[in-house]
């Protein structure tokens, strides 16, 4: 049986499928293109900000550069990249079902997303945007820069988010193989199904709220414009609605290969099935009730500022549930030590870290010191892109064998991840201490005590560069020479190891019928 | 050990009377993060350790027995205590910091209020006499200071790190912030909130006075001692007049006064802004291709609009400072400039201009412009929508 690479061939059977599998490898270039832009920047940051000074930017050309590398890596890298890519290829697999619930509906969604990444890139030709990519009112009404594009962009790649979560939801709910009951689904699924939850109900409010900044931006319509009877911290309300679920959207996905990676290799069942799933429920409902925690010092009323202080601690307790599982799911396996589990070892401290730190945050008197500071910065980059990158990263080697039908080499595997994660540290731990020494997030230029731990953060953001061209490197090279891989070559249980390697077009050579559990390590692994 | 951990963890002077029990949650919160991450990761490291392949510590194969959820040998009532108590250690960080958050959100009721505008990109302060200065508030230690705020433009922050503490300052809203700094001395105010290509230059600085110098002060009537590092450029405070100021002289502490020192040089140093070394008169590029003569007209018309007619190289980061500075403190300025006309523009040439002696008053009256005004009619509406 001829695999889903090779069934048909010619550029045009690549761009007008309506195989789930080559969508999510379309997405899984478009996202990469958007995370080596999103570094590039990231990059160029790090090095103005070697010297207090101005070096080689100006004020106005550094504010479009964090703009734009929040954009990209937040809507166009962070919110899309697990679900579409692995969501997309995995998720139908792990039900035993040959496709997505809508086919039609996924391929437009991966065009959609790229019109709107165009629409997002083509603001940078139109003299960029400096608003940050919070798009805070009265600034990103009143400033002259291409804000509308942009906002547009961003707009359209969440009408992209929204198809995808739409399908998956159905495909859950339709398409699930015979006998496979719904507690019986790969935790995998159940973190895609929450998050597409979240992408439903949320991403509406952002497209809503941007599109009152485009519009005011455009006419001057004085929506957020208090000299109108606007009220500019109205926007912070209706954009935190979206986007402090949004962070949970980035982070859900990443919790679900966690679950699949620590299971599959220490060959152990998740110490609470239930536990995993049901947390991630709780984290989407939950998430909706906290957007109130980034404006403690906005104009609050100290009432408000209590509340949303005690529902962001709701958050990190079903985060917890989660960390204790998957470190008990550990005890008693048969580990097998692999990048994927170096990732996973990381990430437990980045997110451990970063999960508590952000409990910190959400206490308000330290908050008032912490907020908009590098401290800050540090944190949401430790718990989203410390997470959701490791796991990433860790989803690709994970399933590389099953997506391409070849091993990645492992050593270089653990060598780039540790220059990953190591390099991660380093960037990141001298920018909390940026923020308790008071640095103000968003500064080009600053007074010149902080300079040697932006020197530090800079070194560290270039170990992190290297770890991530090498593992580009001989992730290129292993697609093309990588020994073939076997079909279920970590001896994993769960269900898309029972397809061959790689999948034919419909997944199965035969309708699958679920007869054990994703996680039956003790039941021999039967096709 | 409070000094130790400030230390360590980087942290500012606690100069106001609530930095030192913020700082002490803020220990007790991060050591108990540290030692949740590093216990959850040795943990794991651990069990990768212990229960690796081929030690034959693992329950499978053969067939293990255990029922379909279990929990991998440990007991529910384990798993909830230890959520129990982590909740438990939440909820006791968020009475504590939330109490905290109370003492900073109400000021006591014999705080004295000064008004503050944030201004694209500038602090502007007028106190309860009727004086005003740009770019440094005057406090007096010891007492509770309330400072009503406002911007004019768009969303700025008042953000003062040694006293850890910022307030958000909103169009169209009058935002409150109060302290008590406990001794004199100099602490920088940084904007928080993203507010444009000036963000990282919008920075001021209080200073704290001894009550009675602080009264002398905000009178004009004298010029008070301070010490501490000076941002920008010195310029010694004196305590008796000993001569009248030349115009130059005027116009340089209004400079430095205003801020502008801190983009432009005097010396011609290339930094945020044209040096004024050899400026005027120069012959100076346009951004639009042009050219003109830097004349008195030309330095005049930039300090109203700065944005009108830009020096080629530069971004217009400049507020403009058309009721803000007075008319002779603008006519000062500009003579200033004409007075640095000889220096080089090569950096390194020319020495610093010796320190002026003599005195002008630091704080200027207020305009009718006065910041924060129209506001102030509506004292203690923080978070109302007008």
């Amino acid at each position: 049986m001829t695999s889903y690479l090779t069934e048909t061939t010619g550029i045009k059977s690549w761009l007008l499928t309506k195989d789930h599998k080559r969508i999510g490898l379309l997405f899984m270039i478009a996202t990469a293109l958007a995370l080596i832009l999103g570094g590039v920047f990231a990059l160029l940051l790090r090095f103005e900000l070697v010297n207090p000074g101005p070096d080689f930017m100006d004020g106005l050309t550094y504010n479009r550069m964090f703009t734009h590398h929040g954009i990209v890596m937040v809507f166009l890298f962070m919110v899309p990249v697990i679900p579409t890519v692995f969501g997309n290829f995995f998720l139908p697999m792990m039900l035993g079902a040959p496709d997505v619930a809508f086919p039609r509906l996924n391929l437009a969604s991966f065009y959609v997303y790229c019109a709107g990444a165009v629409i997002v890139l083509a603001s940078l030709w139109f003299g960029g945007v400096d608003t940050g990519w919070t798009f805070y009112t009265p600034y990103s009404t009143s400033s002259p820069t291409a804000v509308a594009t942009a906002a547009f962009g961003v707009f359209v790649v969440g009408v992209s988010s929204i198809l995808t979560g739409l399908n998956f939801i159905v495909t859950v709910h339709t398409l699930r193989a015979k006998n496979l009951k719904w507690m019986e689904m790969p935790l995998f699924v159940w973190a895609i199904y929450a998050t597409a939850i979240i992408q439903v109900i949320a991403t509406p409010v952002l497209g809503m709220s941007l599109t009152l900044v485009a519009v005011d931006h455009a006419w001057a319509l004085g929506i957020f414009d208090p000299n109108m009877g606007g009220d500019p911290v109205l926007f912070q309300h209706l954009f935190w609605f979206y986007s402090h679920p949004a962070v949970y959207i980035m982070i859900l996905p990443a919790m679900g290969v966690v679950s699949e990676v620590v299971c599959t290799f220490s060959h152990n069942r998740p110490s609470s099935y239930r536990a995993i799933a049901f947390s991630s429920l709780g984290i989407a409902f939950i998430g909706f009730l906290t957007w109130g925690h980034h404006m403690f010092v906005a104009g609050m009323s100290v009432l408000d500022v209590g509340i949303f202080g005690i529902l962001s601690m709701f958050v990190a307790i079903f985060s917890a549930i989660k960390v204790f599982t998957w470190t008990i799911t550990l005890k008693h396996g048969r580990i097998r030590f692999t990048t994927p589990m170096l990732y996973f070892f990381g990430f437990m401290f980045l997110f451990v870290f970063g999960g508590m730190t952000g409990v910190a945050v959400a206490t308000s008197s330290l908050d008032v010191h912490w907020t908009d500071t590098y401290f800050v910065v540090a944190h949401f980059h430790f718990i989203m892109v410390g997470g959701t990158l490791t796991m990433y990263l860790a989803a690709i080697h994970y399933w590389f064998p099953k997506m391409f039908g070849r091993m990645y080499p492992e050593r270089w595997g653990l060598v780039g991840a540790t220059g990953v994660i190591l390099g991660f540290i380093f960037t990141f731990t001298p920018q909390f201490l940026l923020g308790n020494a008071g640095m103000p997030r968003r500064y080009w230029t600053y007074p010149a005590e902080y300079q040697w731990l932006h020197v530090a953060s800079t070194a560290g953001a270039t170990i992190l560069a290297l770890g991530l061209v090498v593992t580009l490197g001989y992730l290129i090279w292993a697609l093309f020479k990588g020994p073939r891989a076997e079909r279920n070559p970590w001896d994993s249980r769960s269900y898309e190891w029972l397809a061959p390697t790689p999948p034919p077009v419909h997944n199965f050579e035969a309708p699958l019928e679920i007869t054990r559990g994703p996680y039956d390590y003790h039941l021999p692994e039967s096709p | 050990m409070n000094e130790f951990m400030r230390k360590l963890l980087m942290l500012p002077p606690q100069a106001s009377t609530l930095a030192r029990s913020i700082d002490y949650l803020h220990y007790f919160v991060i050591i108990t993060t540290m030692i949740g991450a590093a216990g959850v990761a040795a943990l794991t490291l651990y069990f990768l350790i212990r229960y690796r392949e081929g030690t034959g510590r693992d329950r499978n194969p053969p067939p293990d027995t255990r029922p379909h959820h279990a929990r991998g040998g440990v007991s529910l009532w384990f798993e909830l205590s230890v959520f129990g108590g982590l909740l438990a250690l939440f909820v006791v960080w968020w009475i504590i910091g939330f109490s905290q958050f109370i003492r900073i959100a109400e000021p006591p009721p014999d705080s004295m209020t000064i008004y503050v505008v944030g201004k694209q990109w500038m602090w502007s302060f007028a106190y309860p006499h009727g004086a005003g200065s740009n770019g440094v508030l005057y406090v007096p230690a010891g007492r509770p200071v309330k400072l009503l705020m406002t911007s004019r433009d768009v969303i700025h922050s008042f953000y003062v790190p040694d006293f850890r503490l910022k307030t958000d300052v909103v169009p169209g809203r009058t935002t409150q912030l109060w302290f008590e700094v406990k001794e004199p001395g100099r602490h920088p105010v940084y904007c928080a909130e993203m507010c444009g290509p000036g963000h990282s230059e919008m920075r001021a600085e209080v200073i704290a006075l001894a009550d009675a110098d602080y009264e002398r002060m905000i009178q004009g009537l004298a010029q008070a001692q301070v010490a501490g590092p000076v941002q920008g450029l010195a310029i010694p405070f004196e305590a008796e007049p000993r001569e009248p100021l030349s115009l130059a002289a005027m116009g340089q502490r209004v400079a430095a006064e205003a801020g502008c020192l801190r983009c432009h040089t005097v010396d011609g140093t290339p930094h945020i802004a044209p040096t004024w070394a050899g400026l005027y008169d120069a012959v100076i590029p346009l951004a639009d291709g042009t050219q003109l003569i830097a004349d008195a007209a030309y330095l005049t018309r930039s300090i109203m609009d700065p944005a009108a007619e830009i020096h080629r190289g530069f971004t217009n980061v400049m507020p403009s400072y058309q009721g803000i500075l007075t008319a002779p403190q603008i006519g000062a300025i500009v003579e200033y400039i004409h007075s640095l006309r000889d220096v080089s523009r090569s950096p390194g040439e020319a020495p610093l201009p010796a320190p002026i002696q003599g005195t002008v008053p630091l704080v200027t009256p207020l305009e009718g412009t006065a910041p924060g005004e129209p506001r102030a009619a509506v004292p203690n509406s923080t978070g109302a929508t007008p």
